[in-house]
């Protein structure tokens, strides 16, 4: 969590991390109505976005006088409940480049590392948050047009990589949405986890092009993103049953693919997602059902974990209802490691690739 | 992978096949074909000895059929390469096909007698035969068949002598070809060929002056004649017990430039092919004198006698003009085995070199580039012959000669030499030191406090990041495993305790046995390959096995001028022998005696792998100076990366 950012960004509750406090903003209050009102909103100038719904963040869009605040416009943009935390950095970070006051290309460049810096260190949990800042950096820096002698020149090019990032960022979701229509049959039943919203747009986009499916939601504790989700389905009209997170076994002879999102991707090909993925990939492997993530191209991160506990922990308590005696300990991980060897497909902006292209991606992006 | 191998089935437990032979000649003498026709049988060629390239199974009853199913002489490669008569069977190479279907061919080959029925009535020697009826088979293979990825393709020509297999054996197979219609014609042939080859090594001796080395020939072919049960009716008698003294075969091309255009980086000879082997003798620097006793089944790979040729190098030290005295010092080091480990012979051999292109003065009427690119070929034939090539030492001479071609015309010589020395320097900076400390830098973030790392062998960039670790005050301790004969282990084992790290030290036999309280296993590569496989000192494929099965994840630590684009499935096509007499003996027990005078039994023959090659689906990660990548990435930086040595 949050530990070395200045103090005016301290994460107000340092028990649950940042970026599931961010969720749970988002999420806290979610009707159809006001989120149709987003998604106008940002598919409009995103500066006059209603960006009203939570209180939680106090960072509004204040600007300090001249020093400008990424953090702040990077809140600004991350209230935006449909918009995703790696989005809203990149496009702050675009911000960052619109408004430098620096005369020359290194000025610049230390200016943005800087600001990519501040947003990281400002959720160290969030992988996405991570991959976005330093996929933007290569994407922005290595372009070749920063030979212009004109420094203007070079900066509005720069600008213009970095905004055409935030777009393709954000079209991601319709692209996955498109890949992934072929693999939805009539007649399959789909088992998703998590709320993510990427599959969400998959199963909408799916269900308005009158394709006949079912979704299995599990439960999703603590968070409850079962209920959120089959709460978003039903407006779609597409049946939805929820499972507890334990009847997954029991359900998954009925299943055909299992769908989730990401929270990262990491260089070996697997994800890192909210606890239960591993679990439902597991039984879903033995079972032989394929399962299929999909995942925003930014999210690949070049982490490798070796086994569950490899990570960066992100803790989410738990609130079991009853007071639970001193001696008992609870597991509060809030995300777990699913290996590549259990996945079948990602569906990302890229493509539709297996897990071992995504070192391959990484390596020619990275390197 | 074990889905890829079928069981071989041993039929009869006294008599042990060793290796590739081929069903006997049945055709030739009438035998029925067994009733299940397998699908090689029915690509025996009219001739009746070609043998389909499908091969295998140990044949039955073996001494009883013997006489009756003698191979014929069509099968000798004496025939005067009469290639399309010959049976095929892929020479000393690893064809899996030929396991696929034991039962079918072991049927087959019931009443057959594979060709190489030793005369003396060893039926166990069926192995024996391999190399010669192997060879002769293999010409065959390659018309009949297209030769399989493992196969070797190499020997077109039938050898006509096959291998130190004795003469005597081969005149007593010669002899014992009944009803063979070929035969007085082949013995004519034989004849006339031995008589010449005699002329020839008698001529040869005559030139030897290390009379030692004929006594150890000789008596290594009274052995081999001893063992030689094994030679295959059609092996030509032309290498005879004295042939094996002369016959010091060589490692390496002696085409140097037709084989680095190759880009090969393991000489890849097969040295079952005599015309080959003569050939490369006749230019070879080194004599090495043929090992005894070679076990069939790596045929293809040299194997020396170790030991004998350093007296001769040595002494000859300032008469070998065309070899530059420090790539000379490199090689007799090699030879002795001061030197070993895949980094430490890349670095030696690249300043060798830098040495001698220091020394180095363009002949008149010579371009620089041409010269000193065919020096540059003689130095590497020269430390081929003392030690086979690393794949690290083949990919750095095929940056050398890269950078070489690309010297600019129009440079003195001074300022080439220059450039090529600091490239050399560049190399070794970036591809090896550098890489190995982004390597540890990498490392050092997967272990964790109350660790237990376990490490094979002796590894310098595992020995580094340990090292390193242990500087970062991380908590942790080390397994270390090790095997005979070369005991590696105990030298990383003194080092890490003089710096006060707590290790566990064992064998290999007891790997499965600390397996479970290990974390992590580090290990080292001597490469690793387009397809995730990682070649390395034998036994790491034993270790990684393990520790897959007790899911424990598996780290190989490689600097990226070790990758392949070559694709290798198992150990066997590709690998390198060492010095048998190493098994037989323990150091500082001298009461363990049991093999000595192994070279005498006819039945035995000892194996000394040096490499094996370790499957992806054992490795979780591969550790580079490219960052962390899985196994499945490798061929993305073989294709982006090794095509930066042109422009460094």
């Amino acid at each position: 969590m949050a530990t070395e950012i200045p103090q005016s960004h301290q994460n107000p509750d340092p028990q649950i991390s940042l970026y599931y406090q961010t969720r749970a903003a988002h999420h806290a209050v979610v009707t159809s109505d006001w989120l149709a009102q987003a998604q106008a909103a940002v598919g409009h100038h995103p500066e006059d976005a209603v960006s009203d719904n939570s209180s939680l963040k106090s960072a509004g869009g204040e600007e300090s006088g001249n020093g400008y605040s990424v953090v702040n416009e990077f809140n600004n943009w991350r209230k935006q409940p449909d918009l995703a935390e790696a989005v809203a950095a990149i496009r702050a970070l675009a911000s960052v480049i619109r408004s430098s006051q620096a005369t020359t290309m290194m000025e610049l460049e230390i200016e943005l590392k800087k600001a990519s810096d501040s947003l990281k260190s400002w959720d160290t949990t969030s992988i996405s948050l991570t991959a976005g800042c330093d996929l933007f950096m290569r994407y922005v820096t290595r372009t070749s047009a920063l030979e212009y002698e004109d420094f203007n020149s070079a900066k509005s090019r720069l600008l213009e990589r970095a905004e055409r990032f935030g777009e393709i960022s954000y079209k991601a979701r319709k692209i996955i949405a498109m890949l992934s229509q072929d693999f939805i049959f009539d007649g399959c039943t789909i088992l998703v986890h998590g709320f993510s919203r990427v599959v969400l747009e998959v199963l909408r986009t799916a269900a308005q092009n009158r394709k006949l499916f079912r979704v299995f939601c599990t439960e999703g504790r603590p968070d409850r993103t079962g209920l959120r989700l089959s709460n978003e389905l039903a407006k779609h009209d597409v049946p939805v049953k929820l499972l507890i997170d334990s009847a997954v076994a029991y359900s998954m002879d009925e299943v055909d693919i299992v769908f989730v999102g990401a929270d990262g991707v990491v260089e070996s090909g697997g994800i890192i997602n909210m606890m239960g993925t591993y679990q439902i990939a597991l039984v879903a492997k033995s079972m032989n059902k394929p399962v299929y993530v999909a995942a925003e191209s930014y999210k690949f991160a070049r982490l490798y974990p070796l086994d569950q506990k490899d990570m960066v922990p992100a803790i989410r308590p738990i609130d079991f209802g009853v007071p639970l005696p001193s001696k008992v300990e609870v597991e509060t991980s809030a995300r777990d490691y699913t290996p590549p060897q259990y996945l079948t497909f990602l569906f990302t902006d890229l493509g539709v690739l297996s897990p071992s292209v995504v070192s391959d991606e990484l390596i020619q992006l990275y390197l | 992978m074990d889905s890829r191998r079928v069981p071989r089935t041993v039929s009869d437990p006294k008599v042990r096949q060793v290796g590739f032979f081929a069903p006997p000649d049945r055709f030739q003498s009438g035998p029925p074909v067994p009733t299940s026709s397998s699908p090689p049988v029915s690509e025996i060629s009219p001739s009746g000895n070609s043998l389909s390239p499908v091969m295998i199974p140990p044949p039955r009853n073996l001494s009883s059929d013997m006489s009756r199913h003698f191979p014929p002489a069509p099968i000798s490669p004496l025939r005067g390469g009469r290639g399309a008569a010959d049976s095929s069977i892929p020479v000393g190479s690893y064809n899996p096909s030929e396991f696929i279907s034991p039962t079918a061919t072991a049927d087959f080959s019931e009443d057959a007698v594979s060709p190489g029925w030793s005369r003396k009535g060893n039926s166990a020697k069926f192995a024996s035969s391999l190399p010669t009826g192997g060879i002769g088979m293999a010409s065959v293979k390659q018309n009949n068949v297209p030769a399989s990825g493992l196969a070797t393709v190499s020997t077109v020509r039938m050898p006509k002598a096959v291998t130190e297999k004795g003469g005597a054996t081969g005149e007593v197979q010669m002899e014992q070809q009944p009803g063979d219609s070929k035969t007085s014609k082949e013995k004519t042939t034989k004849a006339e060929r031995r008589a010449l080859q005699e002329a020839q090594r008698a001529a040869k001796a005559a030139a030897k002056s290390e009379g030692s080395k004929t006594q150890a020939a000789a008596s290594g072919v009274n052995s081999i004649n001893a063992n030689s049960g094994k030679v295959p009716k059609m092996t030509p008698p032309k290498k005879d017990s004295s042939s094996v003294a002369a016959s010091e075969k060589r490692g390496g091309d002696r085409q140097p430039d037709k084989d680095r255009k190759k880009d090969v980086p393991h000489p890849r000879m097969q040295f079952d092919d005599e015309n080959r082997v003569e050939k490369a003798k006749r230019r070879s620097v080194v004599k090495q004198t043929e090992a005894r006793s070679r076990v069939e089944l790596f045929r293809h790979l040299p194997q020396y006698e170790h030991g004998t040729r350093l007296p001769d190098l040595e002494s000859r030290f300032f008469q070998l003009d065309p070899i530059h005295p420090a790539v000379y010092k490199v090689g007799v080091r090699y030879l002795a085995g001061d030197i070993s480990g895949g980094n430490a012979r890349c670095i030696a051999m690249l300043q060798a070199f830098q040495e001698s292109i220091r020394d180095y003065s363009t002949p008149p009427e010579k371009s620089l580039i041409r010269d000193l690119t065919t020096k540059i070929n003689g130095y590497v034939s020269f430390l081929i012959e003392c030690r086979p090539l690393s794949i690290s030492m083949g990919n750095a001479i095929r940056f050398l000669k890269t950078r070489i071609n690309k010297l600019a015309l129009n440079l003195s010589e001074s300022e080439a030499k220059a450039s090529i020395l600091l490239d050399i320097d560049r190399f070794i900076n970036e591809k090896i030191i550098l890489a190995d400390k982004v390597i540890v830098k990498h490392a050092v973030t997967k272990i964790r406090d109350g660790d237990v790392l376990l490490t094979y062998g002796s590894s310098s960039a595992v020995e580094m990041i340990l090292l390193h670790a242990h500087e970062l005050g991380k908590q942790f301790r080390v397994v270390i495993v090790d095997s005979r004969p070369k005991l590696e282990g105990q030298m990383l084992l003194r080092r890490l305790v003089g710096q006060g790290i707590s290790c566990t030290y064992t064998h290999i036999n007891a790997v499965s046995y600390v397996m479970h309280e290990v974390t992590r296993v580090l290990l080292g590569a001597s490469s690793v390959l387009s397809n995730g496989t990682v070649y390395s000192r034998v036994g790491t494929a034993s270790v990684a096995m393990v520790a897959h099965q007790f899911r424990v994840p598996v780290l190989i630590c490689c600097e990226a001028y070790k990758f392949h684009e070559r694709v290798q499935l198992d150990s066997i096509c590709s690998n390198e022998l060492g010095d048998p007499d190493a098994i037989a003996r323990v150091s500082g027990r001298t009461e363990i005696n049991y093999l000595e005078g192994w070279t005498n039994s006819e039945n035995l023959q000892l194996l000394n792998l040096i490499y094996d090659a370790t499957p992806s689906d054992y490795v979780s990660m591969i550790i580079t100076d490219y960052g962390m990548i899985p196994p499945t990435s490798v061929p993305v930086i073989v294709r982006e990366y090794q095509r930066e040595h042109l422009w460094i």
